[in-house]
């Protein structure tokens, strides 16, 4: 490969027209998502086959690329190939398709139906990417590029305009251009808090310091969200960029990223990416030959969600402890190593260069009027289509769950939505009634949860709301620092409470004293895991007050859940006697021989309640009661 | 009981890194992961190196989850145990293995080889529910399915199935 180092904005521009005029950038595209998702379904294995059959002379005879890329954000239903221009959509492709799919799809003209998605409503299957519902309604502006480009490789993000917005601000915008058009876009911060993020800027630029830090947080800690996983693997220099853009605007020198320690692929793609930017000069000394120097360090987390809250992590990149500050003293002014700090959700940044390319008039032109522009979320749980959806602001729950979701994963009776639980531990659960709410950052919190980072899990009946709280108090619990007392114990309190209310032995008393510990933990917690804790016990509570009270009053659990409060019991019409809940019993609570006709029992005394038989058996024949 | 710890790679691995306090977690990390776990030898040499006090070298040791001050298993069996898959089955997973194996999370296996971690949200909620074994992840793992990833490594079998596709 040539060696490209631009030494000016005018350099870089004739390269990138070089390249869009190159052969290379017309040939046709084969995608094979390589996200965490589709290498989990085996996607290596795809994408090698791919290799071997196709190697350089064949890919250039046939007029064509493989490409590697990040997540397209259908990951239920990987390994994804996709076949570009036409656009034709494999899903659950494995290595032994391969063949075929050169043989029909990319030397011949075919379609392979049976590796088509099924569209959940019609039941018919689809060719086009673009036609899929899935993909049809959405607005991708955070996520426009993955799925598109092979994250490791810059050539492709030039092909797609990458770095435009760079060459843009450093030879037509001053540093004050770029922040005053970030604050007419309104760009609110896509982590949580959705703060202002050019008020953000500006007061950080306001404040005296010998130096200013950018830093991306990356430490995607909410559990069920995974955009930011998707964006860093899947666009890494899109991160960068706007980290640089973002740099000049503050005249900082130094930034970093942060990312967790889950995430592996993440920080191998970003590393890439500083190294291939460093070498063609668009990060580092005299970046495109202009007097603005910038660069960027990987901090890896440790595995604390704490260290997801902003000055927490500060003192994380500092090589310390993860334990929050007090609030009155902004990052702003006093952030990493004491010095003016802005810290923005890596969702975020990739949003920068965006605006910068189409103006700020468009982007406020998007989204409601409070929040605009448009939120990726990670729509999973109890959905036919889980994955990433990337939408307007003030697309209606309903809008984003029936829509792209594709609705409720099971039929039935226990198959109906019963809650969407948004806003991760410091968010919380919203029912049925509110499924037409406009999802913004102010409607969530108005409502009682919040935007968060945008996770969203949908939850039908077989869920029970007790436990759900039970489950993120026992989290909290875990990841609380210790720091500050009200959170660090109060929760446990709840925790205790609630886990007595799950197995059976809640008083009537429990309800009032859980509201009185919220209070006192909203008061006196310093940071907002603390101060967001009690919401997925206030939100249930407010909204499925009757399910704890059946927990209380009648030792009951609707949703079939908690163990202390069910039991199993085998549907002896209903069973064919073929054993397979015997084997799946790891205390061997079952009682009986695997033959046809044979009846089974469930002692009850043995069983644990792991409902291991229900998941296995085919007939539906373990009743929970 | 007292395991003789080789300093030599804390060595190697001290050397990559400039010797400032900042570098303490990435030290650590890389020290985690080539010890499976942090030696107190290593520990000593690490703050003489870095500057920093032990006492703090041990908070920062025992505040992360990614630190173990006990050796873990060459198998490292990371139940998900985030909202999306907690709803759709992860503490059936979490107490199959917990069964199986006869440890708890945070615990080892005698003979050294599995070790059992359950951690919130890998990141992979749309295959819920998920167990990542060294780093590798299982999707849509199901109570039958999750017995192919405790096999012991002496009796290797080709795995199959949704639930073990990485491997292929």
């Amino acid at each position: 490969m040539e060696t490209v180092r631009y030494d000016s904005v005018d350099d870089f521009g004739s390269h990138v027209k070089r390249l869009k005029a190159s052969g290379l950038a017309r040939r046709r595209r084969v995608l094979v998502c390589c996200g965490t998702g589709c290498l989990a379904g085996g996607a290596r294995g795809v994408a090698e086959a791919f290799a071997a059959q196709l190697d350089r002379s064949r890919q250039a005879e046939l007029n064509l690329v493989v490409k590697r890329t990040g997540c397209h954000g259908f990951c239920e239903k990987g390994p994804l190939v996709v076949l570009m221009p036409r656009g034709t959509f494999y899903k659950g492709v494995k290595p032994e398709h391969v063949s075929q799919i050169i043989e029909r799809s990319i030397v011949g003209d075919d379609v392979i139906e049976e590796l088509l998605y099924v569209e959940p409503g019609s039941g018919k299957p689809v060719a086009g990417y673009g036609e899929i519902e899935f993909y049809a309604r959405q607005t991708r502006v955070a996520m426009r590029n993955i799925g598109h480009i092979d994250p490791a490789d810059i050539d492709d993000y030039l092909l797609r305009d990458g770095y435009a917005a760079l060459a843009k601000t450093l030879s037509t915008m001053t540093p004050e251009d770029v922040l005053s058009t970030i604050e007419k876009a309104r760009l609110r911060g896509r982590g949580g808090g959705g703060f202002d993020a050019g008020r953000k800027w500006r007061s950080c630029k306001r404040a005296a310091g010998e130096k200013r830090y950018v830093i991306a947080n990356g430490d995607e800690g909410d559990p069920g969200a995974f955009m930011d996983r998707s964006i860093m693997e899947g666009d890494p220099h899109g991160v960068l960029e706007g980290m640089v853009i973002g740099a000049y605007a503050l005249e900082s020198h130094e930034g970093y990223i942060y990312v967790r320690q889950e995430y592996p692929l993440a920080v191998e793609h970003l590393q890439r990416a500083i190294d291939d930017a460093r070498a063609r000069n668009l990060l580092g000394d005299n970046i495109l030959g202009s007097n603005f120097s910038f660069d960027i360090e990987i901090s890896r987390g440790g595995g604390a969600f704490v260290c997801g809250e902003s000055s927490a992590l500060m003192r994380s990149v500092e090589g310390k402890v993860g334990e929050p500050r007090a609030k009155y003293v902004h990052a702003t002014d006093k952030g990493l190593w004491d010095q003016p700090t802005v810290l923005n959700n890596v969702e975020t940044w990739v949003t920068v260069p965006r605006i910068i390319e189409q103006g700020a008039e468009w982007f406020a032109g998007l989204g409601t009027e409070g929040s605009k522009g448009t939120k990726a979320f990670s729509l999973v749980g109890k959905v036919k289509n889980t994955g990433l959806v990337e939408v307007e602001m003030g697309t209606t729950l309903r809008e984003i769950i029936f829509g792209p979701g594709g609705g409720m994963l099971e039929e039935g009776e226990r198959g109906r939505f019963k809650a969407v639980q948004t806003g991760g531990p410091s968010g919380g659960c919203l029912p049925a009634a509110q499924l037409d709410l406009p999802v913004d950052f102010d409607t969530l919190t108005r409502a009682g949860s919040m935007m968060g980072s945008g996770g969203m899990i949908v939850m039908d009946h077989s869920t029970c709301m007790v436990d759900v709280a039970r489950y993120f108090l026992s989290f909290l619990v875990d990841e609380s620092c210790g720091k500050c007392v009200p959170c660090r114990e109060g929760l446990f309190q709840m925790y205790q409470i609630v886990s007595r209310i799950c197995e059976g032995e809640g008083t009537a008393g429990d309800l009032d004293q859980i509201d009185d510990l919220s209070r006192a933990i909203l008061v006196g917690s310093l940071c907002a895991l603390g101060k967001s804790g009690p919401n997925p016990v206030l939100s249930t509570l407010q909204h499925f007050r009757d399910e704890y009270r059946a927990h209380i009053n009648e030792r009951r659990c609707p949703a079939g859940v908690c163990k202390a409060l069910i039991t199993y019991r085998v549907v002896n019409e209903a069973c064919d006697g073929c054993g397979a809940c015997l084997k799946a019993c790891a205390s061997s609570a079952i009682l009986g021989t695997p033959k046809k006709g044979d009846t089974f029992n469930i002692d009850e005394a043995k069983c644990d309640r792991c409902g291991a038989c229900v998941t296995v058996c085919k007939r539906g024949a373990i009743a929970v009661g | 009981m007292k395991i003789e710890v080789d300093i030599k790679p804390t060595e190697q691995i001290l050397a990559r890194y400039p010797a400032q306090p900042r570098f303490l977690i990435s030290v650590m990390q890389d020290i985690q992961l080539g010890y499976r776990y942090l030696p107190r030898e290593a520990l000593e040499r690490v703050a003489g190196a870095l500057g920093v006090p032990l006492a703090r070298v041990y908070g920062v040791a025992t505040f992360y989850k990614a630190f173990s001050l006990t050796p873990r298993g060459e198998r490292e069996l990371r139940i998900c145990t985030g909202t999306a898959c907690h709803i759709r089955g992860a503490p059936l997973i979490l107490h199959e293995l917990q069964t199986r194996l006869g440890i708890k999370p945070g615990q080892t296996t005698e003979d050294l080889v599995f070790s059992l971690e359950a951690v919130n949200c890998v990141g992979a909620c749309a295959l819920a529910p998920v167990v990542v074994v060294n780093d590798v992840a299982h999707g849509n793992v199901s109570v039958t399915g999750v017995r192919r990833l405790i096999r012991t490594p002496k009796t290797p079998k080709t795995p199959k199935g949704k639930d073990v596709g990485a491997d292929n």
